[in-house]
């Protein structure tokens, strides 16, 4: 049975520390969306040829949304749990008659829900910048929705593991944005040389960013059904974590 | 007799790395009464709390609260249990009223402003509702972690060191606070290491050190029968031997036989009667004495001394 007071009380308050920094929470990702178009949109895109019929400033749309996403995403996640565990405040969290569903669905229900709000953002500044059409939207959203829990669900397990501010920033930082980069946001995985192509697909961000170019023009380099496997699969994955998590205490209950 | 509302059977906790801060703790607590558990720093107070109320996973035992085995049943246990840590912790850039509000609905209660307003107004906390946690002195802060936690009406409110580093006057009104829900039948566990507030306010007082409960009894019974009444006369001649009058009462001369020391009683008065039963016999004897001074023991000597048989045990 789930508690959908205790949730929506939990997800209100959540939305609420967002909208406390709303300013830099929406200026940040415009500012660098602009910025990433007009340097690889602009400057370097007018002189690269069309990738698999798309224009290039159009094709590193769904690149640089995923690149925003996954980091906004596991950022606020992790935050929104780390930060009651650093200041003491998660002992309400933990004495309520709350369990692992209601906890999930409010922290992670509004880390999803800031990052489609800044996902909408980038679509709006992208749109100042090129021309650009989405042929499957309504995939597009579940896909987007889809990525945003499964980073909200990978931030969640980052904010309970690390015990520091160093840990909190360093697999953001080292891994994801790295991954990111290299996972195909700028070019195609087919632009690569051998073996590097192939090395590429051991990158599981590849996926995610193949996966939404695909909801995007139809065209992608991996099969949009292998895209949805695995971030399905990374979610139950995390789902999975967190409800041992909680099962057993780890670092939340001494 | 009422069913007690909440009962530890065997309540153990032994942290990673061999610390027993509860050790076989058993205790049966009755709706509406005012419970201290009264011990040192690291004694097993907030270990206690924090196992009941879902911070700490009690390594064995069994802990039934309003019926609910808290291992199984939590949900419905912990609806009916507020909790007001030790440390104040909370987010500090919420207006107050929001996060009391919040902390309704995360116990799963429909948002009810009057009943804010109510409590709020009952801490004298309304006319700073709207101010940021963070702008409010320690001992309001304080104050708005009690509100949060009375903000989903519970029946068990767990106090922990309510008034630790709290001013005299703060302290007195927290006591006030405390008998305000008392009045309204919340039944009331609170840890304090400061004696005289379990002598004040409490029914009941547990004793506990290094994790195992040493006592537990009524206020009043724990005094009566460990409380003494000590009273020393001066004499204004040395008396060589005890006069045979003198004999029934449990005296002794000390200071070289310038001093009469009485050590009896049992708490509850009798000992002073029994000292002024004596002053009559000495003017009845011709003895003359220049001065009586006469104590009478606290729980914080009860205290003492428990600790200090505890220690002995170990």
């Amino acid at each position: 049975m789930i508690g959908w007071r205790s949730t929506w009380s939990i997800y209100k308050r959540e939305l609420v520390r967002f909208l406390r920094t709303a300013f830099q929470s929406v200026l940040a990702p415009v500012l660098t969306t602009s910025l990433y178009f007009i340097v690889f949109g602009a400057a370097i895109g007018g002189r690269m040829p069309d990738l698999g019929g798309v224009d290039y400033g159009a094709f590193i749309i769904p690149g640089l949304l995923m690149l925003t996403l996954l980091g906004e995403t596991t950022s606020n996640s992790s935050f929104g749990i780390y930060m009651p565990r650093f200041t003491g405040t998660i002992y309400e969290l933990l004495s309520a008659p709350v369990g692992v569903a209601e906890t999930l669905i409010g922290f992670v229900g509004a880390a999803a829900t800031k990052s489609l709000i800044l996902a909408a953002i980038i679509l709006v500044t992208a749109r100042l910048f090129v021309d650009y059409s989405i042929a499957h939207p309504l995939l597009a959203v579940v896909y987007i929705m889809l990525v945003a829990a499964a980073f909200s669900l990978f931030g969640f397990i980052l904010g309970i593991w690390a015990d520091n501010f160093e840990k909190l920033g360093i697999i953001p930082m080292l891994f994801l944005t790295p991954l990111t980069f290299l996972g195909g946001t700028f070019y195609s995985i087919d632009m690569l040389p051998e073996p590097w192509d192939t090395i590429a697909l051991a990158n599981p961000i590849v996926y995610l960013v193949s996966g939404l170019r695909w909801t995007f023009y139809g065209s992608s380099d991996v099969d949009i059904r292998i895209s949805f496997a695995i971030t399905l699969g990374f979610l139950a994955v995390c789902v999975a974590i967190i409800a041992y998590i909680f099962k057993t205490g780890w670092r939340l209950r001494a | 007799m009422n069913e007690p509302i909440l009962e530890l059977e065997g309540l153990t906790k032994v942290y990673p790395g061999g610390l027993k801060a509860l050790d076989d703790v058993s205790l049966s607590i009755r709706p509406g009464e005012i419970f201290a558990l009264l011990g040192p720093n690291g004694a097993g107070k907030t270990t206690l709390i924090g196992a009941v109320c879902g911070l700490v996973r009690p390594s064995s035992g069994r802990m039934v609260a309003f019926g609910h085995d808290l291992a199984t049943d939590w949900r419905k246990a912990r609806a009916r249990i507020g909790l007001v840590p030790q440390e104040l912790s909370t987010d500090m850039f919420e207006p107050v009223i929001r996060a009391v509000s919040y902390s309704r609905g995360l116990f799963g209660l429909a948002p009810d402003p009057a009943r804010i307003e109510e409590i709020l107004r009952s801490l004298s906390l309304w006319d700073k509702r709207d101010e940021r946690i963070m702008a409010l002195s320690g001992g309001m802060k304080r104050r708005v972690l009690i509100a949060k936690a009375l903000a989903h009406e519970p029946d068990l409110l767990f106090l922990d060191e309510p008034t630790a580093g709290v001013d005299v006057e703060l302290r007195k009104g927290m006591w006030a606070i405390i008998d305000q829900m008392r009045a309204r039948g919340v039944t009331i566990i609170l840890t304090t290491h400061y004696i005289e507030e379990a002598e004040l306010m409490a029914d009941r007082v547990g004793i506990i050190n290094r994790g195992k409960l040493l006592m537990v009894d009524e206020k009043d019974a724990m005094m009566a029968r460990l409380g003494r009444t000590e009273a020393h006369i001066a004499l204004a001649a040395p008396l060589a031997v005890l006069p045979q009058a003198l004999a029934r009462f449990p005296v002794e001369l000390e200071e070289g036989g310038t001093s009469l020391c009485y050590r009896g009683g049992d708490g509850t008065g009798k000992g002073k009667a029994e000292v002024a039963e004596l002053t009559k016999a000495l003017v009845a004897e011709g003895i003359d004495f220049t001065g009586i001074e006469t104590r009478e023991s606290s729980l914080e000597d009860i205290f003492v001394s428990l600790l200090g048989e505890g220690e002995v045990a170990a």
